[in-house]
């Protein structure tokens, strides 16, 4: 009987299915079990497809599959929209007296369960609940502790009072009912509980949650899918610990904002995705020439232009790593999963002052969404460390003075880091400016000094490159001479996908790499392999093309780039089919 | 603050390069001496340029200060504003700078109604990039790009201001430097946004807007018994199409600026050196 399930809620876009399978989600969580949750939605509120997705296990689940067991159709179109993942076993809720249902038609040797879910909603105070009524249906397919919901329900709904809470509890409760009683209990599943306790979050509230905990004071974003739920998340939250969210009214304005809380040194960041990184291209240039250390998230969307903004890509590799007119030296981080956007969050506001420079977080679409469980303790806070680098207080003005008793805010130090006097410092009184500048921050031409100060900017990246831990993680066989490589949010699908390899006897070495910039010099390992696969979500293969041009050789790629994030069980397919095929499709 | 700040301690050791008479140098020297005036120190005191003539202000001048990118100044004025309310931020630029590529956060400054100080060097041309149109320009006024005007009709920035929710909303003339100061002095102690439109004429490209046209046509609102605080009456000025006014326009007295309506009164540098107090209870939500 398995205990790895994939249970799915779909139907139009404001039938209440994100906060349904939240609900469900939770539920589980609450019963000690992983969580990985995706959606499939639509850039519409009203009207359209929209679905909310969950694989839960004892074990942990790091990526989604191909496969889906339990459906709760809404809609008819739920059923078409889903066909390629159902399979016979599949069990489909569905409401047979709505008279849009009542002709339905379950594929192949499908079981459909038709529940009255508007009816016995009704029964138990308001057809608003006949979602929750179809997760009691679930909760009697799957043999699930039905006690496990109630305690989802009062937390959603605890705030309400305690009748909405109880009629929620009885609507479930009549789906439960109704299926034990209707239907003949033969159904495959059985999941079980545990002791564990788990908290369950996305990426874009770790993201979030990673800014407060480092330290960070200061937001200003504009809404834009997938990156809004940073700001959501911080609005409501930061004011707790003495910051504030500013909406401002582009990007523009944005990344300019958070640029001038940094100048006033407080940590500072805005987030965005591909359209809004494009506004704020011209002010990286601002950011690292007046060494202002700033974090810069871009949860990527699929592009160009407005593209599918509800869609998985990794398509802004080469936007953070070369945007901007000159040359900017910069940090790019990728955090490969939930509780590393956390992780990554609190590294880029260290790495931001500590070398004064902007710091790129590379999130995407699929990582910002998924809900994933993890232990509470993955969120050490006790483990943040705060580094804010070089700040000079009233007393340390003066060693760096010049002959004139004038601050040098951009001396040329031997690593490249230069003395930083936040403002309110005696005697630091300095201008910063986008402008080429000396060492006091004044506008020069002169040819050495422009040498100098853009030499001094890039040894901030060399002493980076020297002094932080830029490795990437291993997975998998570490002798096998095949070598896949993956950045960002790819890490837990192929790191299930290694399990299918390895069924069909397939072995590989798995690197996952968080830093795009600097990243780990990958030449030796590449060199090594006899077969160097390089897995992203694009068209191109950024990554491998920057692989490429560190190692001097070709590598093999894995792309995708119809929206939909990589699924383990078919990434082992292509995996497999790279590693069969003659040639360097570069 | 120390009261021995003279407005000289507010210029940098740099000479600036205007063109001798270019207005900027009036423009200057009244925020230097309102500042100095209104017990401000340099070391205190935050000046965000915008790019033009006009945003080179921050390199004369000695304090803190950014000199961003072209248009974006008052979105680094009011970051900086928030981060630190110590700080006695002004956010100076040209015409060009403010109400052209920079016209939507000008709206929003306004509407925003942080605690700073904004002067627009107001010359009617675009100085830096040698004689272009600018927003103000008259419709009629040729230049480079104009060469039978722009056919369309000037912004009229004090009117933006007062429709988008202004609270201070000021005009004043370079060369008269006592009323000039004096009204850059009332925007510092304004509680909220201070805006100043400065005619500041450009005597290298602009032969219409001149000193002596500004001189023979600016009627001063103190001589009119005028009623800052009447809104009605400051909307008729402002939209008197054939008046260059003087003076302060309209004032709220009643403005409550944004960080005190919010609840900002920290220093957000001030950070601990780990995750703050109560952070864990930030992941005991996610149960
Ligand atoms: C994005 C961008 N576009 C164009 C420019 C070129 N530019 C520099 S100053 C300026 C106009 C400045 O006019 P104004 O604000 O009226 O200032 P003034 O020089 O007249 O004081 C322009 C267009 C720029 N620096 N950045
Ligand atoms: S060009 Fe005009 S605005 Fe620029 S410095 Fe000369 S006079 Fe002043």
């Amino acid at each position: 009987m398995p205990d790895d399930l994939n249970w799915a809620i779909g139907g139009e876009a404001g039938d209440g299915i994100d906060s349904t399978g939240k609900i469900f989600a939770q539920a589980l969580s609450r019963a000690g079990r992983h969580v990985f949750t995706s959606k499939d939605f639509a850039s519409r509120i009203r009207g359209g497809y929209t679905a909310y997705k969950i694989r839960s296990s004892t074990d942990r689940v790091e990526s989604v599959v191909d496969r889906l067991d339990i459906l709760v159709a809404l809609t008819e179109r739920t059923i078409d929209e889903n066909l390629d993942e159902l399979h016979d076993d599949s069990v489909i809720i569905y409401d047979g007296e709505r008279t849009e249902m009542e002709d339905i038609e379950i594929p192949g040797e499908m079981t459909g369960l038709s529940v009255p879910l508007q009816r016995l909603a009704e029964e138990a105070g308001g057809a608003i609940m006949q979602n929750i009524v179809a997760l009691g249906a679930a909760c009697e397919v799957t043999n699930f502790p039905i006690e496990n919901l109630d305690s989802a329900l009062e937390k959603k709904f605890g705030s309400k009072g305690e009748s909405i809470v109880s009629n929620n509890k009885e609507a479930a409760r009549k789906g439960q009912e109704f299926v034990a009683e209707e239907f003949d209990h033969e159904f495959d599943y059985d999941l079980d509980t545990t002791d564990n306790d788990y908290v369950l979050l996305n990426g874009d509230q770790a993201i979030g949650m990673g800014a407060i905990a480092a330290g960070c004071r200061f937001y200003a974003g504009y809404p834009i899918t997938p990156a809004t739920d940073v700001m959501e998340y911080l609005t409501g939250r930061i004011e707790q610990f003495g910051g504030e969210v500013v909406q401002a009214e582009d990007e523009l304005s944005a990344i300019n904002m958070a640029l001038g809380a940094a100048r006033a040194g407080a940590r500072s960041m805005t987030a965005t995705s591909g359209p809004g990184i494009d506004l704020m291209t011209e002010t990286f240039g601002l950011v690292a020439t007046s060494e202002t250390p700033l974090v810069i998230a871009d949860v990527m969307r699929s592009g160009p232009s407005t593209g599918m903004p509800t869609k998985q890509e990794q398509g802004d590799l080469n936007m953070t790593l070369y945007g901007g007119h000159g040359e900017i030296p910069r940090f790019v981080l990728a955090p490969t999963n939930v509780a590393e956007c956390f992780q990554k969050t609190v590294e880029a506001f260290n790495l931001a002052e500590k070398y004064q420079t902007p710091v790129f977080l590379l999130a995407d679409l699929s990582m910002a969404v998924t809900e994933q469980t993890f232990e509470p303790e993955t969120f050490d806070m006790d483990a943040v460390e705060i580094d804010r680098g070089k700040i000079v207080d009233d007393d340390e003005v003066e060693a760096w003075t010049d002959e004139r008793d004038r601050f040098q805010p951009h001396f040329s130090t031997a690593d490249g880091v230069s003395p930083r006097a936040l403002p309110g410092t005696k005697n630091a009184a300095h201008m910063s400016t986008g402008l080429e500048h000396n060492s006091l921050g004044r506008r020069t031409e002169d040819t050495d000094v422009r040498i100098e100060q853009v030499d001094k900017r890039n040894r901030k990246v060399e002493t980076a490159k020297e002094q932080e831990d830029w490795s990437p993680r291993e997975f998998g066989d570490s002798d096998s001479d095949n070598l896949v490589i993956s950045w960002g949010s790819n890490e837990g699908a192929m790191r299930e996908a290694l399990e299918f390899l390895d069924e069909e006897d397939i072995d590989v070495r798995f690197l996952s790499v968080p830093y795009i910039f600097p990243r780990p010099d990958l030449s030796d390992d590449i060199e090594a392999a006899d077969e160097v696969i390089v897995v992203e979500c694009n068209e191109s293969g950024q990554f491998a093309d920057v692989l490429e041009h560190d190692a001097l050789t070709r590598v093999k790629r894995v792309n995708k780039y119809n929206g939909v994030r990589f699924k383990a069980d078919e990434l082992a397919e292509d995996i497999k089919e790279q590693l069969q095929s003659e040639e360097v499709t570069a | 603050m120390s009261s021995e700040v003279r407005f000289t301690d507010f210029k940098s050791d740099k000479q600036p390069t205007w063109c001798p008479g270019c207005g900027d140098f009036g423009t200057m020297n009244g925020m230097m001496k309102a500042l100095a005036n209104t017990g401000n120190d340099p070391d205190n005191t935050f000046v965000v340029a915008g790019i033009g003539c006009s945003g080179k202000i921050g390199t004369y001048m000695h304090s803190y200060a950014l000199h961003g990118v072209h248009g974006r100044a008052l979105p680094v004025g009011t970051g900086v504003k928030l981060a630190n309310p110590d700080l006695e931020v002004m956010v100076a630029g040209g015409d060009g700078d403010g109400y052209s590529i920079g016209a939507g956060h000008f709206i929003h400054a306004v509407r925003r109604n942080v605690d700073m100080t904004y002067v627009v060097m107001d010359n009617r041309i675009y100085g830096l990039t040698k004689g272009q149109a600018s927003p103000t320009s008259r419709e009629d006024f040729e230049t480079s790009t104009t060469p039978e005007g722009p056919k369309q009709p000037p912004v009229n920035p004090l009117a933006l201001a007062l429709s988008a929710g202004g609270s201070f909303i000021a005009q004043s003339f370079s060369t008269d430097a006592q009323r000039h100061t004096e009204i850059v002095q009332k925007a510092i102690e304004h509680d909220g946004f201070g805006f100043v439109n400065v005619f500041s004429p450009c005597v290298t490209f602009n032969d219409v807007d001149t000193y002596d046209y500004f001189r023979d046509s600016i009627v001063d609102l103190d001589d009119e018994d005028h009623d800052p605080t009447d809104r009605d009456a400051a909307k008729e000025k402002i939209l008197d199409a054939d008046k260059e006014y003087q003076g302060i326009l309209y004032q709220n007295e009643e403005s409550v600026p944004y960080s005190e309506l919010h609840g900002l009164d920290s220093n957000m540098a001030d950070i601990p050196d780990g995750a703050p107090e109560g952070a864990m209870d930030l992941v005991r939500e996610f149960y």
